[in-house]
């Protein structure tokens, strides 16, 4: 018999040790997670934030040399102002580029991921099982192993992708032998600055497509499965067609499930390193690099540790307005009634 | 069961007859020929591309010419497992071997998953079960951690970990350190994942318990934590994972070459240049470092499947 017991079930009238013992168990369980975070989470956070304000580079990297000097604002005027000697850097095009590289990636992982789903679903499809088990497999993959394969994929001459199209549109069409440059052709297709697209894009595009879509539609068959049958039966008897019965009985059902999974799939998205980093480089001309990719090439290549903590509290405000902007979407911090 | 039936029906029914014509049919379970055929179509071309770049890098690791292709050939000519003997005894130009990498990779994996499942599902059961002063204020902490992308404490945790020096060990330029490092990115993934996953379990089980007199932490011990084996798995399997394929902190924080990790390894292996890159040995490489983890990620499928769904709606 514990404390605890008296305080779940408790009486309206306690003592005050009754009454925070929910408070002091809690802490108890929680104890590790908050010392682990402490230390390894939220002082690095907030060192990073007086860092962010020095000039912190390879100087001052020995534990005997001297402290960095503090330069004020100095690190975030010149990330906004592009003035950081990596090349090609343009703070502004990179975040659009993010945005935009994030969005799109997760509309089509939902699109794709709901239709398949359906296709799977439907009732009396010969090999359903077979065609699960295949369709799995990119999530079974490590990311870094899909992306260098991608990389691989896409090259203009040992690639796959440009020896299909030698062998079926090309040997159709008695065309040429095909040697697309796809992750390093320079001129953009879509040129609107902001907003910059160059080839590479739509190859990180195909790439994270195959590599995104089997996981939501994972979800996306759960939920369907979810569903009581007589729904559609009631909606059938009440005269609906299929595009109805999709809208009234599928969707609302979908929503819950894929909501929370596509805004979970954005922030991924959003933070993917492997493709970027790994397929494109970045590259043609950092038009593929993403917030994280650059953070990346301020520490490793630039030992810019000071501007680099500059850019990680750009990155932490703008992944924090996304977080409450989806967050009002989704509701998932909504207090559990205990 | 009858699972719902959303393609089969693409055409609206007007007369009563052939909307019970349908439901029986929809009852047996059977499809027109040649709507199976058309779903069929559909069904083996999404296979096809899904298992096309997989049958490619296998054909590639077979073939070891390392010409340049002339044609789409996924079957190569004299096929060969040198590439994974050549990957095996010596991945790289450095000198360290592939078990050493795969050991050192081995061991970010274990600390990790161990580290995040002990730790977070503590904090996971706390945050999921009980009212308390702060609560909402630490989720939201979390949460924002959780959006953060690991590599966003890169700079500080570098500079940090690197005045940590006992002797001539240096935390920084170690694989504890890195493990570190890791672990800040991965654990309040754990905590949120279990947190999810922990909602769903009702709580009349627990309120049994306790009228039988068990207290919180037996509670914990004997109905919560044995109900989320399948969510402990899963998210212990990613921390794994995140750890066996760890990349942007090795190839930051380690400067000694046997400590290098096979994503590391990996990285050197693409060259700038694709006609300098071993592409078999490479296709190989990526093979051996994929294989361990998806063989067990097939296995643990449906555990991560119900995870993931479940801890996808949130109560």
């Amino acid at each position: 018999m514990t404390a605890a017991s008296a305080g779940a079930s408790g009486p309206p009238r306690r003592s005050f040790w009754r009454r925070t013992v929910n408070t002091r168990t809690a802490y108890a369980f929680l104890f590790p997670a908050l010392l682990v975070m402490a230390v390894i989470t939220f002082y690095p956070l907030a060192f990073q934030v007086w860092m962010s304000f020095t000039d912190y580079g390879l100087k001052n990297l020995k534990p005997t040399s001297p402290p960095p000097n503090v330069v004020g604002f100095n690190n975030y005027i010149r990330i906004l102002n592009n003035d950081i000697v990596i090349p090609n850097f343009d703070f502004l095009r990179i975040l659009v580029f993010n945005l935009f590289w994030a969005f799109v990636n997760v509309v089509i992982h939902v699109i794709l991921g709901v239709a398949i789903a359906i296709l799977l679903n439907v009732q009396g499809l010969k090999g359903r099982s077979i065609y699960r088990a295949i369709y799995i497999l990119p999530v079974v993959i490590p990311p870094i192993i899909v992306a260098t394969v991608w990389r691989n994929m896409f090259d203009p001459q040992y690639g796959a992708i440009n020896q299909l199209i030698n062998s079926t549109v090309g040997v159709l069409f008695k065309l040429p032998p095909f040697g697309l440059d796809w992750l390093t052709k320079p001129d953009p297709i879509i040129n609107a600055y902001p907003l910059v697209l160059p080839l590479a894009f739509f190859a990180l595009l195909a790439a994270n497509t195959w590599l995104g879509w089997p996981l939501n539609s994972v979800v996306a068959t759960g939920a369907l499965q979810s569903i009581p049958g007589d729904l559609y039966e009631a909606a059938e008897m009440d005269g609906a067609g299929a595009w109805m019965k999709f809208r009234i009985v599928t969707l609302p059902a979908l929503r819950p499930a894929m909501l929370p999974y596509a805004i979970y799939g954005f922030v991924i998205t959003f933070n993917l390193f492997y493709l970027s980093y790994f397929m494109s480089g970045g590259g043609p001309f950092g038009q593929t690099e993403l917030l994280v990719t650059t953070a990346y090439r301020l520490v490793n290549e630039q030992h810019l540790y000071g501007v680099a903590a500059s850019f990680a509290i750009f990155q932490f405000f703008i992944l924090l307005a996304l977080t409450l902007l989806t967050n009002k979407l989704a509701k998932t911090t909504a207090s559990y009634d205990a | 069961m009858t699972t719902p039936n959303a393609l089969a029906i693409t055409k609206p029914a007007p007369a009563e007859t052939k909307v019970k014509a349908r439901t029986r049919r929809h009852h047996k379970g059977d499809l027109s020929v040649r709507r199976q055929i058309a779903l069929q179509c559909l069904c083996i071309l999404i296979a096809v591309t899904v298992l096309f770049p997989i049958a490619w890098i296998v054909s590639m690791s077979l073939d070891t010419t390392n010409a340049r292709p002339t044609g789409l050939n996924l079957i190569p000519n004299n096929p060969s497992l040198d590439a994974y003997r050549t990957v095996l005894a010596k991945p790289t130009q450095n000198a360290v071997g592939f078990l050493q990498l795969a050991a050192n990779s081995m061991f970010l994996a274990v600390i990790i998953a161990l580290m995040s499942v002990s730790i977070g599902v503590l904090a996971a059961y706390a945050f999921s079960r009980m009212k308390f002063r702060g609560r909402e204020l630490m989720m939201i902490g979390i949460l924002a951690v959780l959006m953060l992308p690991a590599i966003a404490t890169l700079a500080p945790l570098y500079v940090m970990l690197n005045k940590v020096v006992i002797g001539g060990f240096n935390l920084r330029n170690s694989l504890p350190g890195v493990a570190l490092a890791v672990l800040a990115g991965q654990l309040p993934f754990a905590i949120w994942n279990m947190k999810g996953y922990l909602d769903t379990i009702p709580r009349e089980l627990e309120e049994a318990a306790t009228v039988d007199g068990a207290g919180r932490v037996q509670t914990f011990f004997r109905i919560i934590l044995p109900l989320s084996t399948p969510v402990i798995a899963v998210t212990a399997f990613f921390g794994f994972i995140a750890g066996w394929t760890e990349f942007y902190f090795s190839s930051i924080f380690l400067d000694n070459e046997k400590n290098f990790t096979l994503a590391v390894a990996l990285n050197g292996m693409v060259g700038q240049y694709s006609g300098s890159t071993p592409w078999s040995s490479f296709a190989a490489f990526s093979i051996l470092v994929a294989l361990p983890v998806s063989v067990v990620y097939l296995f643990l499928q449906r555990y991560i499947i119900s995870g993931l769904t479940l801890g996808g709606v949130k109560g």
